[in-house]
């Protein structure tokens, strides 16, 4: 199963990035081997619209499930049309969070956990 | 001549000082725009009777599920990420759309119209002493105050005018360049206090990169310290009134009765504080 974390780095070892829109980096993780990938966040500099640009390039990655701090308005209606699931975490190392998933600790985020720009903060 | 009475710290007496303004020049027909259309206030003062209203809207894009063949040309070319494409279905976000069409015009299946988008209601008529006025309210969860002001500007523009007083909204973020954008003379309100003199000078930095002649009233004067005096002389900034801090006046303002009302004296002075920033909008203009 592929799961994109929003990271602070390229590694396992990196932390969580809490902000969905505006992360720096989408680690591409396949959960049977533990492989990865990482791309940069094209929205990063984004001047408005973080939120959707972020999810429309998530769509286009093909993840079947988003794990991150929390998800704007914006973003949460984009990601469920393009039918990802979200995930809520605290910003541990992404390997942890990995082992967490599998464990089924993280919860299921069913609506937007906050307002649009949280991440601009 | 177009002054726009702005400052850096809200509650300093921008309305106080604009009604008061427009109220003195009464006999030259002045035109009063609130173009502060997050949060007007100017008709407590000046109790003008709307006779007309206007409900403006930006035209944001609606897409044709059966035309489009999800190429992802409209959210390529959306400056403002308003449009995206997320799997095979083209999402619009409202709140983000600036209008521009450009999705509209580049979508080469022809599957995107044009809606309108409200944002606010626009409102005119004639207030106390025959002063002509215009409003705006941006509608709540609209983020974007910057097309409503812009079309407050024009609208009861006859283009003839003597005087235009546009009260701004406070800071000095997009919603106040537009208001100050095409003034003549910009008259910046503030408070002797270093929280109205950090905010003054950013204001200040704004007007000087909009080239805009620039001219302050220091209100609530008396409180304080030196920083703001210091300021405008190192700045030569011209310091056109002084309004000290008094409870009667407090009392009136809370009372909805402009300052001219409260103390009859300050007729004359607003009179001379047009006459002055005409002098000062000419320098200006001719430096």
């Amino acid at each position: 199963m592929k799961l994109i974390f929003t990271a602070e780095g390229e590694t396992l070892e990196s932390k969580l990035d809490p902000r969905f829109g505006r992360c720096s980096t989408f680690l591409i993780v396949e959960t049977e081997d533990r492989s990865f990938t990482a791309r940069e966040n094209p929205a990063i500099g984004a001047a408005g619209g973080a939120g959707p640009q972020a999810a429309q390039f998530i769509g286009e990655l093909g993840a079947e499930a988003i794990i991150s701090g929390g998800y704007g308005p914006n973003a949460f209606r984009a990601l469920s049309a393009a039918g990802i699931r979200m995930f809520k975490a605290d910003a541990a190392p992404i390997g942890d969070l990995l082992d967490a998933f599998a464990a089924g600790e993280l919860v299921e985020v069913k609506q937007a956990t906050g307002p649009s720009h949280r991440g601009m903060r | 001549m177009i002054v726009t009475v702005a400052s850096g710290k809200g509650g300093t007496g921008k309305t106080t000082v604009a009604t008061s303004l427009a109220i003195a020049l009464q006999d030259q027909d002045p035109l009063f725009l609130d173009c502060d259309v997050e949060g007007a206030n100017a008709h407590l003062f000046l109790s003008p009777q709307l006779e007309e209203t206007y409900e403006f809207g930006l035209p944001i894009p609606e897409v044709d599920g059966a035309r489009c063949t999800a190429c992802g040309r409209c959210a390529e070319v959306c400056e403002f990420h308003a449009i995206v494409l997320v799997g095979k279905e083209v999402m619009v976000f409202p709140q983000l759309c600036h209008g521009c069409g450009s999705c509209t015009l580049q979508c080469p299946e022809e599957a995107i119209h044009e809606i309108l988008h409200p944002q606010g209601v626009l409102g005119r008529g004639v207030a106390r002493d025959g002063i002509r006025f215009s409003n705006g309210n941006l509608n709540v969860g609209e983020p974007m105050a910057v097309p409503l002001i812009h079309a407050l500007k024009s609208w009861h523009v006859q283009g003839d005018e003597t005087w235009i007083i546009r009260d701004s909204p406070p800071g000095t973020s997009c919603p106040v360049v537009e208001t100050m954008a095409g003034a003549d003379v910009v008259l910046l309100v503030t408070e002797p206090t270093p929280f109205g003199l950090h905010d003054l000078q950013l204001t200040v930095e704004l007007t000087r990169t909009m080239q805009l002649p620039t001219a302050v009233v220091i209100n609530r004067d008396g409180v304080g310290d030196e920083g703001v005096d210091d300021y405008c002389r190192e700045e030569n900034l011209p310091v056109l009134m002084r309004i000290p801090l008094s409870r009667d006046i407090g009392e009136s303002l809370a009372r909805g009765i402009p300052l001219v009302d409260a103390d009859p004296a300050y007729r004359k002075r607003f009179q001379q504080l047009a006459v002055d920033l005409c002098r000062i909008a000419e320098e200006g203009a001719c430096s």
